[in-house]
């Protein structure tokens, strides 16, 4: 379905996560991190931009990869989005949520 | 996205072997990721998990356990629960799973909070010293109870 974000139209599915990465745009990020009612800062971006990279490169994303990434801690990542990390983090990165169960 | 109306998963994990051992932390872990509290209860041979000089040596069980379609005779000569063992370690790294001291701290880091029972931790003789560094306490059977004690709290006993 289309939704309306930043002023820019983006398909999102029944969750909400963007199913078109090309429409991503950082505003767009913002407008889905203000949904999430999450407050961006200079190092939820260097997350972003870390997820960002495991996409592009077709690695997939898992707790214990963060946990490597050398980007953020675990118990960081869990106060910058609370209430499921890797699935808000994925969602607003303009991302398909990870289909992990790890 | 809706809110989950699961709140919290307590686990009360009562067994040491690796198959019991990975559902209970991938189910707690796997809350903390949607965002639900979880929690976990060590009693009994669960407490194997926690002791630092023995979570690294969890085997597969060979005997009993009709699913790994060894003959019972089979699985009972020696060496054949280290080889199993070693194969099921070698294809959950395949899959990224992290080995039990990792995912302990993977747990700890996530907010799943980590406890001993108390009266398996007397009944073993054990010391505080003797379990990881990052278990939250030792709680009574009852001190568990009334943390299950809020809405949309689940108990899974493994």
């Amino acid at each position: 379905m289309e939704k309306k974000l930043a002023k820019i139209t983006v398909n999102v599915n029944e969750e909400g996560y963007l199913t078109d990465f090309s429409q991503w745009t950082k505003e767009v990020g913002n407008e889905i991190a203000k949904e999430q009612e999450i407050e961006m800062t200079n190092k939820h971006w260097e997350v972003i931009a870390y997820i960002h990279e495991k996409f592009k490169n077709e690695e997939p994303l898992s707790i214990r990869g963060i946990k490597k990434s050398g980007v953020i801690n675990i118990k960081e990542f869990y106060q910058l989005f609370p209430g499921g990390p890797l699935k808000k983090a994925t969602m607003i990165a303009g991302i398909p949520k990870p289909k992990s169960c790890i | 996205m809706e809110k989950t109306k699961i709140r919290k998963m307590l686990f009360i994990l009562s067994k040491a072997t690796i198959e019991n051992v990975y559902a209970a932390f991938i189910m707690a872990n796997g809350a903390r990721m949607e965002g639900i509290d979880s929690e976990i209860f060590f009693t009994f041979f669960g407490l194997e998990v926690i002791q630092k000089k023995k979570l690294e040596h969890l085997r597969v069980a060979t005997v009993g356990n009709p699913a790994m379609h060894i003959p019972t005779m089979l699985g009972g000569l020696p060496g054949m629960e280290a080889l199993a063992t070693k194969m099921m370690k070698k294809e959950m790294e395949k899959l990224d799973m992290p080995p039990i001291d990792e995912f302990l701290e993977i747990l700890s880091d996530s907010g799943c909070k980590l406890w001993a029972c108390k009266l398996a931790v007397d009944m073993f003789h054990l010391k505080e010293k003797d379990l990881i560094d990052n278990l939250d306490g030792i709680l009574t059977i009852g001190d568990f109870y009334n943390r299950a004690d809020k809405d949309n709290t689940h108990l899974l006993f493994i």
